[in-house]
């Protein structure tokens, strides 16, 4: 497996012995001072010459809205894409429950060290400590910039800010605006986008989709989209370009994410020499609604905030069909309370989820699938009253309500995991910069702070931490030597070549006039993802998915059938460009799960396990990040390692008992 | 528990903006009443791109309500009947067996349509760009808690800021003004300090940008806030109004 990248001809200095090939470019000097002296020394592009360098900003969600408002305000011409019809619909709006700062406004005991240490524990020991730990400390400066910009976050009576607290932790730290703070803050780094747009700084690109990254002389300068309207295909070249398109959990065809949700850009930039990280670590949500039919297309998350006033149970009985009310509580099995009698239902997501699983396939679980388990309120509202219930989970129940048409007030919920949010993506450095120069990743598309599990509350804190106080001093390490250099040329050869890669496979797609849709071959894939690379995941299974994944390949450029042409509106084509992709990552993410031999947060070996049936984290083996490298479509990917080191976190094996 | 229903659904098709377009009638037997609309809509397209045809092309993402992207006219109302309710949640348990449903774009000069039920909407942007932010550069801010506002109002602002910018309001006003969606935003950062130093600027400038983008004007008839599926109340109007009226005044000194 030697080594022959794009990267290591950039960075020869690498090449050195015993050297990794993955430089993370983690600042020496103790834990807390990195970051502080990273920004007093790192290089600085000035005024006059930021005005003629141009970034591309792929994605308009917390992430990319903040990176490219902040980048245009420093004075670079930014170019930012999305393929909603504005940026304000990106996948960030849907985020319900908050976002995590260490403000310690609640005066129990937070700190920047605090918050650090729970996002790593949380994560399970799989994330960068120095990343994590400038995480936090801007995580402050976050709450500051919304609340000037006008997010309307929940306040107490005294008129300061309110805070709830949120799965995993023992504090309360998360700032909210109802049940909408996704939306409240990606309105917030709206408006200042949309700013930068009035202003002329920002050319802003609704309806296009990034469909190749553009590669000079190893750097990244450029891509080439499709307009979705017309489908033209375009080119755009910069001195750098940023992704921030967000989560990858559409591979398992249903998720909580939206529908357009996709993992094409950086799919495409892994197939340019990007390294793909961890990219097996997804995260189950414990507590959403479950399946109703075949026709199902998304599924629908109620808030882990529920779990602070709801208990979780199955009938004791395998196969009991009553109906609730009429299981006495001596029938009724409270198995997370069983199980862990100190967090009880509000252990965390990962734990929570496989808890439900495991009783479902004993066959346990409820409603007509029997792939659901009961979130019943009845204990508290007796104890807290109708009123109180009301007020904290209201348009929840209401959403739960308009969905199954069952009123949750007198009725348990029925809820099963799912797909929620992938932390693996694209292997970034501390300047969140990925194997290839001049191409960054930011939010939930890189893999960097999450670990093996992500904190409730602190996806938001992520993208934004990284768009708005992160990506406007590291850009800077790399513009500083590009001052020099026009934008490359959009006729230089290298977009020929890119753009005639885009179209051939548009054409390709369109002539396979099959017999199946796009959504036949996704479903496959999705269930193959769910059964063997979802909850739990053990050798011949993954094994099983490696073969079929192959075959639903094969499956997909042979027979299926997209009506209209290219020249025109066609969604049918834009979800089949996501789907090829979608397959070739489901690919590498069961390579990757095959690899990870041990249980890690959301990553259950079925073979790394307790004597209780916990996971069980091997670090001896497995301390490391798994840096995925494109070898080509018919060699096996590189296994690239980052090893981790805990300076300052001792990895002890998590339990919530 | 499961039922279905059978219905027809008389759909608007148009191939492009410039396209004439017209209605086509499909029928849908045994349509489950626990999907939802789209649901419904992903199954009809599914069969149409089984027989060659070319399916029904609509606007969706988040299908939970809150991204603004979906827009549909069904049976005359902006987002179906259900009070308070996107189509992306509207379930199919709140219609009839052997009913018709009547399934039109929103229809709005500013909203040119791009094909069948999908619409343009960037006139909306172009009234966002024109003032409806806080003119202040990230890195600025003075601590969160430093400036505490009456729970009250930030509640209110809440609620205005809760639009999502779906354009049904324009779609049910017989003039197609976009005066809620506009007023909304105006009003959220009108009730908060922060928005202070430009509240009356702003006004004139994202009206103005209204008018320019083809808007009608408010007649006050109330339609936008009974199809709202937020529920924006028409206060923020009359603020709006007050402070435009204001404004006016000073400007013309
Ligand atoms: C239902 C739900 C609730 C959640 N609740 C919380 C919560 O309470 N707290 C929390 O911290 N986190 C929460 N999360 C997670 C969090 O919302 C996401 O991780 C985060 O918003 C991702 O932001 P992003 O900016 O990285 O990407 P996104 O918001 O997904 O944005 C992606 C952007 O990329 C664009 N894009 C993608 N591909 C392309 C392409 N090829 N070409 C052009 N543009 C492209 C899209 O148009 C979009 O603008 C929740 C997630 C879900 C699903
Ligand atoms: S699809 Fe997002 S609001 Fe309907």
């Amino acid at each position: 497996m030697e080594c022959t990248s794009q990267f290591l001809r950039q960075h020869p200095y690498k090449n050195k012995k015993n050297m990794s090939k993955l430089n993370s470019r983690i600042p020496d000097g103790p834990l807390e001072a990195k970051w502080t002296k990273y920004k007093s020394t790192v290089r600085l592009v000035n005024p006059a010459n930021k005005r003629r360098i141009e970034v591309i900003v792929v994605g308009s969600g917390l992430a990319g809205a903040s990176a490219a408002a902040s980048l245009a305000e420093l004075g670079y011409s930014v170019k930012c894409f999305c393929f909603q019809d504005s940026p304000r619909r990106a996948h960030s709006i849907a985020a319900q429950g908050g976002i995590n700062a260490a403000k310690n406004y609640s005066n129990d005991g937070d700190s920047v060290f605090r918050l650090f240490y729970d996002t790593v524990k949380g994560g399970d020991y799989r994330a960068r400590e120095a990343n994590v730990y400038r995480l936090a400390e801007v995580s402050n400066a976050i709450i500051d910039q919304c609340v000037a910009q006008g997010v309307p976050f929940a306040r107490e009576y005294g008129g300061l800010l309110d805070n709830r607290s949120f799965g995993g932790v023992q504090v309360s730290r998360t700032f909210y605006a109802r049940g909408q703070t996704g939306q409240q803050l990606l309105l917030g780094a709206y408006s200042s986008l949309s700013r930068q747009i009035a202003k002329g700084n920002c050319q802003m690109y609704n309806r296009h989709e990034m469909l190749e990254l553009v590669t000079i002389d190893g750097k990244a300068r450029g891509i080439i989209s499709r307009d979705l309207v017309s489908g033209e295909i375009q080119r755009h070249s910069a001195h750098a370009v940023i992704l921030a398109t967000g989560g990858y959990g559409n591979v398992f065809f249903l998720s909580t994410n939206a529908m357009g949700s996709n993992a094409t850009a950086i799919w495409k930039a892994y197939k340019k020499g990007a390294f793909f990280g961890n990219p097996c670590f997804t995260q189950i949500h414990p507590t959403c609604i479950p399946v109703s039919g075949d026709y199902q297309s998304k599924l629908t998350l109620m808030s882990e905030s529920l779990r602070n006033d709801g208990r979780v149970w199955v009938p004791k009985a395998v196969g009991d069909k009553r109906k609730p009310e009429d299981i006495p509580e001596e029938e009724r099995d409270y198995y997370l309370e069983r199980r862990y009698p100190s967090f009880g239902n509000l252990v965390p997501r990962d734990v929570a989820s496989r808890a439900a699983k495991q009783v479902c396939d004993e066959g346990k679980g409820v409603g007509p699938s029997g792939l659901a388990v009961f979130l019943e309120f009845k204990d508290s509202i007796k104890r807290l009253g109708l009123d109180v219930i009301k007020e904290r989970y209201g348009n929840l129940f209401e959403m739960y309500e308009k969905i199954t048409g069952e009123d949750p007030y007198h009725t348990p919920m029925r809820i099963y995991p799912a797909v929620h949010y992938t932390m693996g993506g694209l292997w970034v450095d501390y300047n969140l910069m990925t194997t290839v120069p001049g191409l960054y990743a930011l939010g939930e598309c890189n893999f960097s702070d999450h670990g093996a599990n992500r904190l409730g509350a602190s996806a938001l804190m992520q993208g934004l931490a990284d768009g708005y106080f992160v990506i406007p001093y590291t850009i800077g390490d790399f513009l500083a030597d590009e001052i020099r250099n026009p934008v490359p040329p959009t006729t230089h050869a290298e977009f020929d070549k890119a753009e005639k890669e885009v179209k051939d496979k548009i054409d390709r797609l369109m002539n396979i006039k099959g017999k199946q849709t796009v959504d036949d071959l996704h479903k496959k894939l999705g269930k193959v993802m769910w059964e063997y690379c979802g909850m739990g995941r053990n050798e011949p299974g993954l094994l099983k998915a490696r073969t079929l994944i192959k075959e639903i390949k094969e499956e997909f450029w042979k027979d299926i059938r997209i009506p209209g042409s290219k020249d025109e509106f066609n969604t049918e084509l834009e979800k089949a460009g996501r789907v090829a992709d979608f397959i070739e990552l489901g690919a590498l993410m069961v390579e990757d799960a095959l690899l990870r031999k041990e249980s890690c947060g959301g990553h259950f070996r079925e073979e790394s396990q307790t004597e209780e049936g916990e996971a069980k984290r091997d670090d001896v083996n497995f301390s490391f990040v798994a840096a995925w490298e494109y070898a080509g479509d018919n060699s096996a990917p590189v296994l690239n390692k980052e090893e981790l080191k805990f300076d300052v976190v001792h990895p002890t094996q998590r339990s919530y008992k | 528990m499961s039922e279905t229903i059978n219905v027809k659904l008389k759909i608007w098709r148009q191939k492009n903006t410039s396209d004439k377009g017209r209605f086509e009638l499909y029928d849908m037997p045994g349509v489950s009443t626990h999907m939802s609309f789209l649901e419904m809509m992903d199954v009809l397209n599914d069969r149409l791109v089984r027989e060659g045809k070319d399916p029904v092309a609509f606007d969706h993402d988040c299908r939970e309500g809150i991204c603004g992207m979906c827009s549909m006219y069904i049976n005359g109302r902006a987002h179906g009947l259900l009070k308070g309710t996107t189509t992306c949640q509207l379930h199919m348990r709140h219609f009839e067996n052997g009913e018709t449903i009547t399934i039109e774009p929103w229809r709005a000069e500013a909203f040119p349509v791009i094909k069948d039920l999908a619409v343009d909407r960037t006139a909306f942007e172009k009234i966002m760009q024109a003032g409806g932010y806080v003119s202040m550069n990230t890195g600025n801010a003075v601590d969160g808690n430093a400036l505490p506002i009456e729970k009250v109002k930030a509640d209110e602002a809440m609620d205005a800021a809760s639009c999502i910018g779906c354009g049904a309001c324009v779609a049910s006003c017989k003039n197609a003004s976009a005066m809620l969606f506009m007023s909304a935003k105006v009003s959220q950062l009108a009730l908060l300090p922060q928005g202070e130093p430009e509240r009356y600027v702003r006004v004139l400038k994202m009206m103005e940008a209204h008018d320019e983008a083809g808007f009608g004007s408010c007649t006050n008839t109330g339609a936008c806030e009974s199809e709202c599926p937020k529920e924006i109340s028409i206060a923020h109007i009359a603020r709006f109004n007050r402070d435009y009226l204001t404004a006016s005044v000073v400007s013309e000194k």
